[in-house]
């Protein structure tokens, strides 16, 4: 276990090394998008009956750094190990595809709560969500995290050159997070579009989240954790695949 | 004694290339072994499929009797590789990057090897550096520590010494000869067949995916080379006849003889005499590797 202990290990300590970067950096831009957002739209928007939309917001900005950053951390990881050559220190030893795989996510997952809690400490003065259902936060914001840390580590496993990497993140991750109803109540879309957005496994984790904040929610909090549950068992499925079989890695 | 490092009839294919077209090799324990070869003969993919880095179409192979799949976690406790290219994690310094390989391979509280590695590899005063700030030649000093961390028996170095200054490569084989003599099985790639012929007590030659030699270094530079007697003569006249058969090659206006035996040196000086030569400059050279390597490389291109 030994090994394993040591790469997780070694995962925390390269983003917490330059945490400037990786935690202080995102919990900025969080707050700039509650700033702006909430003075252009609080006194004009009011999403569910009793919730400001400066208390809406929160939630769905702290939830998706979570999920940004736990993708960023694997994949970014797992990219530069590869382009530098140094993921040959990880190759060598004795440590399983499962070691390999856990170590990663855990470590993903543990970036993305960092800096969901460092945006929540920033952004919860400007307008207190209430807390109904902590353990709904803290099981959404988990799994959240864990499955884009998996998801990280296939794009990081699958990307040669971090501009492929960059286009996963900017043509798959970035519009599946922003458009999962971050800013706004899937409520307020029309129809066709509602209907869009309950394909995106995102918005169930952001719907779920929202949910331990308020008790209110756009589904069901037993369906999104259905949704997110089972998205989480396919990544990880998919992840531990290319991983036995080395896929990129062990070629 | 035991066989160390054993290869069975290994295949690997890259896309269409045969890298490697059958391989059988048995590496006994407490081997001084090299494995030489022309760029793209298949070395390095042979030590990516011993440490598991690249996985093999065919065949099989044991590290001290462990098969390097199906019982990794073993096999990989028993092997030390020195990669080729010079790769760090920018991240740590120089004991945070042997610490964290330390336990990788499940080994806590190991700083006392460590700073005997750090010591005998002179990069004590380094300890402490981030590896960013090292040297070309020090970063590959920490690569050779990075594969000794956990004292494996069987250590493979893939070309250390490329791009090291002389200072540092004496002191780094007298390091590996030292674990060597302590019973550490080396296995060493290199460009620089001097350095293979004063360490190897074996070697095993590679072209094109398949071993075309593999005999004892002494064996090999008896059959392939033999000495050489270079011979400059006065008006840069030709040779006689009689002894033409032994030239192997004119190089920089000398002829080089390749001598089966010492009584060889004989013929030549007589025929010379017989001949009105005169002699305005000889030489007599030990056999050496980079010659048994060219012709062995020659010998396999026209098969």
């Amino acid at each position: 276990m030994t090994g394993f202990r040591t790469l997780l290990w070694k995962e925390l300590l390269r983003f917490w090394k330059v945490s400037f970067q990786t935690v202080a950096a995102p919990v900025i831009t969080a707050l700039l998008y509650l700033l702006i957002f909430s003075h252009v739209l609080d006194a004009h928007v009011r999403v569910y009956e009793s919730v400001r939309y400066t208390a809406f917001l929160i939630p769905g900005l702290v939830m998706m750094s979570v999920l940004q950053n736990a993708f960023a951390n694997s994949s970014s990881s797992l990219i530069q190990s590869k382009v530098t050559g140094s993921l040959v220190f990880v190759l060598l030893p004795p440590i399983s595809y499962l070691e390999f795989f856990l170590a990663y996510v855990i470590a993903a997952a543990i970036r993305g709560v960092v800096v969901g809690l460092g945006v929540l400490a920033v952004t919860v003065w400007f307008a207190p969500p209430g807390f109904e259902q902590p353990l709904w936060i803290f099981v959404f914001a988990l799994l959240g995290g864990a499955i884009m840390g998996a998801l990280g580590v296939v794009a990081g496993i699958w990307a040669d050159k971090f501009d492929q990497l960059a286009g996963f993140q900017n043509f798959l991750v970035l519009p599946l997070t922003m458009l999962s109803g971050v800013f706004y109540s899937i409520h307020s879309l029309p129809p066709f579009w509602q209907q869009v957005s309950h394909l995106n496994p995102v918005f169930y984790m952001i719907d779920g989240f929202r949910y331990g904040f308020f008790g209110v929610s756009d589904v069901s909090p037993l369906l999104s954790l259905a949704v997110v549950g089972a998205a989480f068992i396919g990544v990880s499925a998919f992840s531990l695949a290319l991983l036995k079989r080395g896929y990129k890695l062990r070629n | 004694m035991g066989v160390a490092v054993s290869i069975q009839q290994l295949e690997k294919k890259f896309g269409g290339l045969k890298a490697l077209a059958g391989v059988s090799l048995d590496i006994l324990e407490g081997e001084f072994f090299g494995l030489l070869g022309p760029n793209g003969a298949g070395k390095t993919t042979l030590i990516s499929c011993l440490a598991g880095l690249a996985r093999p179409d065919a065949g099989a192979l044991t590290v001290l009797g462990r098969d390097v799949v199906a019982d990794y976690r073993e096999a990989r406790r028993l092997l030390g590789v020195v990669p080729q290219e010079l790769v760090f994690d920018p991240f740590f310094t120089v004991r945070e990057t042997l610490r964290i390989q330390s336990g990788y391979f499940d080994l806590r509280d190991n700083d006392d090897w460590i700073d005997e590695i750090l010591a005998n590899l002179d990069l004590a005063d380094k300890a402490d550096t981030n590896m960013r700030r090292l040297s070309g030649g020090m970063k590959r000093r920490v690569l050779v520590a990075q594969a000794l961390v956990h004292k494996p028996p069987v250590i493979v170095l893939d070309e250390p010494t490329a791009g090291v200054d002389v200072e540092l490569r004496q002191g780094l084989w007298q390091f590996i000869r030292r674990l060597n003599s302590e019973g550490h099985t080396i296995i060493l790639t290199t460009h620089y067949l001097e350095e293979a012929e004063a360490l190897c007590g074996r070697i095993a030659m590679l072209q094109q995916g398949r071993i075309v030699a593999l005999d004892s270094t002494a064996n090999l530079l008896r059959e392939f080379s033999g000495h050489t007697l270079s011979l400059r003569l006065a008006g840069d006249s030709a040779l006689p006849a009689a002894i033409a058969a032994l030239a192997s090659r004119q190089q920089a206006g000398a002829w080089q003889l390749r001598l089966p035996d010492f009584a060889a040196v004989e013929r030549v000086l007589a025929a010379l005499r017989e001949n009105g030569l005169s002699i305005e400059d000889m030489r007599l050279t030990p056999p050496d590797l980079e010659e048994v390597f060219i012709r062995i490389m020659q010998k396999g291109r026209s098969a």
